[in-house]
């Protein structure tokens, strides 16, 4: 950073407003995250009231729901992810357009959830597709995915344009391609996508 | 040609192009310097629905609904021509008269045949 906050502070009360690059390019991208317009469960209802009047996710520029995935940032897995259903969430989410965000909503997106046990139930998306903010709750309330959707916009508010830890859209070794499952014989395969998640190790 | 009425409007519309091409121009080179394009076979797939496209786009439909066209082109298509004709009706000359009845003459050909085929009934 080339100028110091305090600084910006005192130049800002003086009339003076000076930016960088980096500051501007991830406000602009963080007022305009625009989700895929897609429910999975009943955590949809609650993101279907969040984007409503009351809630008014207009607020944050983000109630946008675009209903395709070349036009969307970030995609909200709203609810049971089940395994018929969890190869299209991650061909969609390949079909994004780079920068994009992923939101885990409720308890079943994170880890199946109430349906954990269920022999048709995805036990949390991460394990295909990496999951930048994980809201809990069954379902978690609207404010719970403003919540959601702050933290994501001070996530993408502290990422740096240059540097080893930059996002992966301006990576050009990044890996970008996350397989899409099939659909086996007993589960999906492969059950899980080591680039984005590690089988942790039961001890007994 | 400052002194042309239009000069005004000339520059105005250099500005108006700028304002709009600038930004795009902006953008794609943003992209083309940051961003490295990374595309696959999924990415670049045509639909977008989750789903993979099977077979060809190319498929063939029954000839027999062509009797779905002619009654399509007796209430539909007739209607569109007819009413600018009526409107028209009084400045009109003999030829135009004329044409407009071997028109809604071949389309109550149409009409007959499908009478005769029997889809008109509701069975």
């Amino acid at each position: 950073m080339a100028v110091d906050n305090e600084l910006k502070i005192e130049l800002g009360k003086q009339g003076v407003f000076v930016t960088t690059i980096q500051e501007l390019y991830n406000w602009g991208r963080r007022s305009s995250v625009w989700p895929m317009q897609f429910g999975l469960a009943c955590c949809a209802i609650e993101m279907i009231a969040t984007t409503m009047a009351r809630y008014d996710l207009a607020r944050f520029g983000a109630e946008i729901f675009r209903p395709s995935p070349r036009q969307a940032d970030l995609m909200i897995i709203s609810g049971t992810v089940t395994k018929k259903m969890a190869p299209q969430v991650v061909r969609l989410y390949n079909q994004m357009g780079e920068p994009k965000y992923v939101i885990a909503m409720g308890a079943c997106a994170i880890s199946g959830g109430p349906f954990k046990q269920g022999y048709n139930v995805l036990k949390g998306i991460d394990r295909y597709i990496p999951v930048d903010v994980h809201i809990p709750g069954c379902p978690p309330r609207p404010e719970a995915l403003i919540q959601a959707f702050m933290t994501l916009q001070k996530k993408i508010d502290e990422q740096s344009l240059t540097g080893a830890d930059r996002p992966r859209h301006l990576d050009a070794e990044a890996q970008c391609e996350f397989p899409v499952p099939e659909p086996g014989e007993h589960d999906l395969e492969p059950t899980s996508n080591p680039g984005v998640w590690t089988v942790p190790v039961v001890i007994r | 040609m400052v002194s042309n009425p239009y000069f005004s409007l000339a520059v105005l519309f250099v500005a108006a192009l700028g304002f709009g091409l600038a930004p795009l121009g902006m953008a794609w080179l943003w992209a083309r310097i940051y961003s490295p394009k990374k595309p696959n076979t999924v990415k670049n797939a045509i639909y977008e629905c989750g789903l993979e496209s099977k077979g060809d786009a190319w498929v063939q439909f029954r000839s027999a609904y062509y009797l779905y066209a002619i009654i399509f082109l007796i209430f539909d298509v007739e209607a569109v021509f007819l009413l600018p004709f009526a409107v028209a009706f009084t400045g009109l000359g003999v030829a135009a008269c004329v044409s407009m009845l071997v028109f809604v003459l071949m389309l109550v050909e149409g009409l007959a045949w499908a009478w005769a085929k029997g889809i008109l009934t509701w069975a």
